[in-house]
């Protein structure tokens, strides 16, 4: 689950992680106050959205004076902010951030995250702070530093000094960086994130240690023993169909294509997207109905796929294993009756029950197309939808 | 021959009193498998599915029923303890079918195996199967057929699709073996190629893999230096797009790294044979072999 910079930084805060003072804004006549009360020559004004690359898009924005961070909150609450990582559509901005300016000497990078090479957690940290860590990676790799951290011992002062030393910290700095990485340590185990990252971590000219920006995923499935956590999710940020589909369960993102997919299990999903394509055509989404699906979800299914107006035919490819085949065929016949479903409905089924299935769909009177395998499936929908 | 479960594997199932664990359990035994027991805690006493008895604990089922692999249906706050316990309990073959758990649990619980004779298989897997001998999981066991191809997948049904196809050509399995969807699995691809270079009764290999991290190119490279038995390859989601988690935990492109398009291309380098279409799996296993 993703979460907003400013509900990072509440969290960074309860763990001693020092981040700049601040304070949250969503609307243009509280910022002067906002901006006094934060108390500092010149303020930060930052819009509160999902998406990194702020900066770039124009939701990030100096203030000299309070008149003037109100002014700027003024434009960017109700912006739609387009940044790199937002795609063309970008983001409504509701909120903003006002945080203290500091003078600053030195931006690093500081992540910490699970890495599946070792199966244990990874801090990164480089001298190259500010950019995209991503694009440190590919030019220069050696700017990175990184740490594997025994999961029976922590961060230890030994590790947080090796870090330290590496990013070339000196002075009183290194001081208050050592419990900066221990505590933020802390915080990634005991809010069960999956990803942690400080960008940039800055050092001020008064040798303070913050993070002046934060973004933070938390474990989806660790949410069950974070239910205050749970309140910091934004539904404002997430296309309201998968919102919808995982109120019922089911796995559903959306893409760009018009040939919308019903199927259990991921891998078999994924693969009944890429067979889509290589028959020439261009799926619309990507739903897992699990395992157990019934009537009712296989109805749900349904309905979440047809509310996306480009889907213009519909493919059902399901390998019948705890999921019997003619479970699923009643399911299919009830919803499209139900629904009253027009488009074409091409249902490739296999494996449990495959026999009755199909006679289910036959004798619903009901004008399936019957996919005999996945390729012949995928060709059919797409020549369907010609 | 097969590897990792055969005539000889004496199961318990944890969590064995629960609806998935008894349904599944049952299964297992209508399959062959020798099932010896289940735990669940505070249920220990009873007798299930028959004359199956329940433990409290893991311990008390290995002294008392000489039990070396265990399935595990535990839910997802407490799987992973269910795996320490099984591990602790000196259980040689952990099966985790449990999807869910979170991932911080799971650093632990791979640190503290690396210490034990215990190897895990999952979570968040469809289990193991050499047919005609032995299942430990959920796959459905009627599309199986004995045979001497090796399959490992990280994906479910996506595996059944493969077996299907094979089957339906005549082609038999050595052994399937579901290695899971998460982040952090306790075996991996290359684990499993070791095995089934070994075994005797495997003459062809079929790997299954997915976006989303580097398990494909490791065990592409493992290939190339140790593998001399034909290998054929698939990965899904080649149209995924990038930052999205495609269902399983594990499945997701992330700063650019673990595209489909990447792992196809370091798994052709390396001489497997890279399938492009899901659909031709079983008609290109056949040409391989």
């Amino acid at each position: 689950m993703k979460i907003h910079e400013y509900q990072a930084k509440e969290i960074l805060r309860k763990y001693n992680v020092a981040v700049p003072n601040g304070v949250l804004v969503s609307k243009k006549s509280e910022a002067a106050k906002a901006a006094r009360k934060v108390g500092t020559d010149v303020v930060v004004v930052k819009a509160q959205i999902h998406a990194g690359g702020r900066g770039k898009g124009g939701g990030v924005k100096l203030a000299k004076s309070p008149q003037e961070a109100e002014k700027y909150a003024g434009n960017i609450l109700g912006m739609t902010l387009v940044t790199p990582q937002t795609g063309p559509e970008g983001r409504l901005v509701k909120k903003v951030l006002i945080e203290e300016g500091m003078s600053i000497a030195k931006e690093l990078y500081m992540g910490i995250l699970v890495d599946r090479e070792t199966s244990q957690v990874l801090i990164m940290a480089s001298e190259a702070g500010g950019m995209e860590i991503e694009e440190v990676a590919a030019d220069t790799p050696e700017r990175i530093i990184k740490e594997t951290v025994d999961p029976v011992i922590g961060v230890q002062p030994f590790l947080a000094r090796k870090i330290a030393f590496a990013l070339n910290i000196k002075g009183p700095a290194l001081k208050a960086i050592i419990p900066f990485i221990i505590n933020l340590y802390d915080a990634f185990i005991k809010e069960d994130c999956s990803m942690l990252e400080i960008n940039p971590l800055v050092i001020t000219s008064d040798d303070r240690v913050l993070a002046l920006d934060a973004k933070v995923d938390i474990d989806d499935n660790a949410m069950f023993r974070h239910k205050d956590t749970l309140a910091c999710r934004d539904l404002d940020e997430e296309d309201p169909l998968e919102v919808e589909a995982s109120k019922f369960q089911l796995n559903y993102i959306k893409l760009d294509g018009n040939i919308g997919c019903m199927v259990n299990g991921a891998g078999l999903a994924m693969a009944t997207m890429d067979i889509i394509k290589l028959s020439g055509g261009e799926p619309a989404n990507f739903l897992d109905v699990g395992g157990g699906a019934d009537e009712e979800m296989i109805e749900n299914g349904f309905r979440i796929i047809l509310s996306d107006p480009s889907v213009k035919g519909i493919f059902i490819n399901i390998f019948g294993g705890i999921l019997r085949c003619d479970i699923l065929a009643r399911g299919v016949v009830a919803a499209t009756k139900k629904l009253k479903i027009k488009i074409p409905v091409v249902v490739r089924m296999e494996g449990t029950n495959m026999e009755a299935g199909h006679q289910i769909l036959k004798d619903s009177g009901l004008n399936f197309a019957i996919g005999n395998g996945m390729k012949d499936g995928a060709q059919k929908v797409v020549k369907a939808i010609k | 021959m097969s590897i990792l479960v055969d005539e000889k594997t004496r199961l318990i199932t944890q969590g064995i009193t629960g609806r998935e664990g008894m349904f599944h359990t049952e299964q297992s035994m209508k399959y062959g498998t020798k099932v010896v027991g289940g735990v669940t805690p505070g249920k220990g006493g009873q007798e299930v599915l028959g004359n199956i008895p329940v433990f409290n604990t893991v311990r008390e089922a290995v002294v008392k029923t000489k039990a070396n692999a265990t399935m595990i249906f535990v839910p997802p706050p407490f799987a992973s303890d269910a795996i320490l316990e099984a591990a602790d309990a000196g259980i040689e073959l952990i099966i985790c079918i449990t999807e869910g758990i979170p991932v911080s649990d799971m650093v632990d619980v791979y640190k503290y195996l690396k210490g034990t004779n215990s190897r895990l298989v999952g979570p968040n897997c469809p289990g193991v199967i050499s047919p005609g001998k032995a299942k430990i999981g959920i796959m459905p066991a009627h599309i199986h057929k004995k045979g001497n191809v090796g399959i490992i997948s990280r994906s479910g049904t996506l595996t059944y699709e493969t077996v299907g196809q094979l089957t339906a050509l005549g082609i038999g399995q050595s052994t399937c073996v579901g290695i899971g969807g998460d982040p952090i699995i306790g075996t991996r691809f290359i684990d499993v190629l070791e095995l089934f270079q070994r075994d005797r009764g495997t003459k062809a290999i079929c790997m299954i893999g997915e976006i989303g991290g580097s398990a494909e190119d490791e065990a592409a490279y493992y290939i190339k230096k140790h593998v001399t038995k034909p290998v054929i390859g698939f990965i899904a989601g080649q149209t995924a797009p990038p930052g999205r988690r495609m269902g399983h935990a594990g499945a997701i492109i992330s700063g650019g790294q673990g595209t489909a398009e990447e792992k196809m291309k370091v798994m052709k380098r390396c001489g497997i044979k890279v399938v492009k279409s899901p659909a031709d799996l079983g008609k290109t296993l056949q040409k391989a072999l």
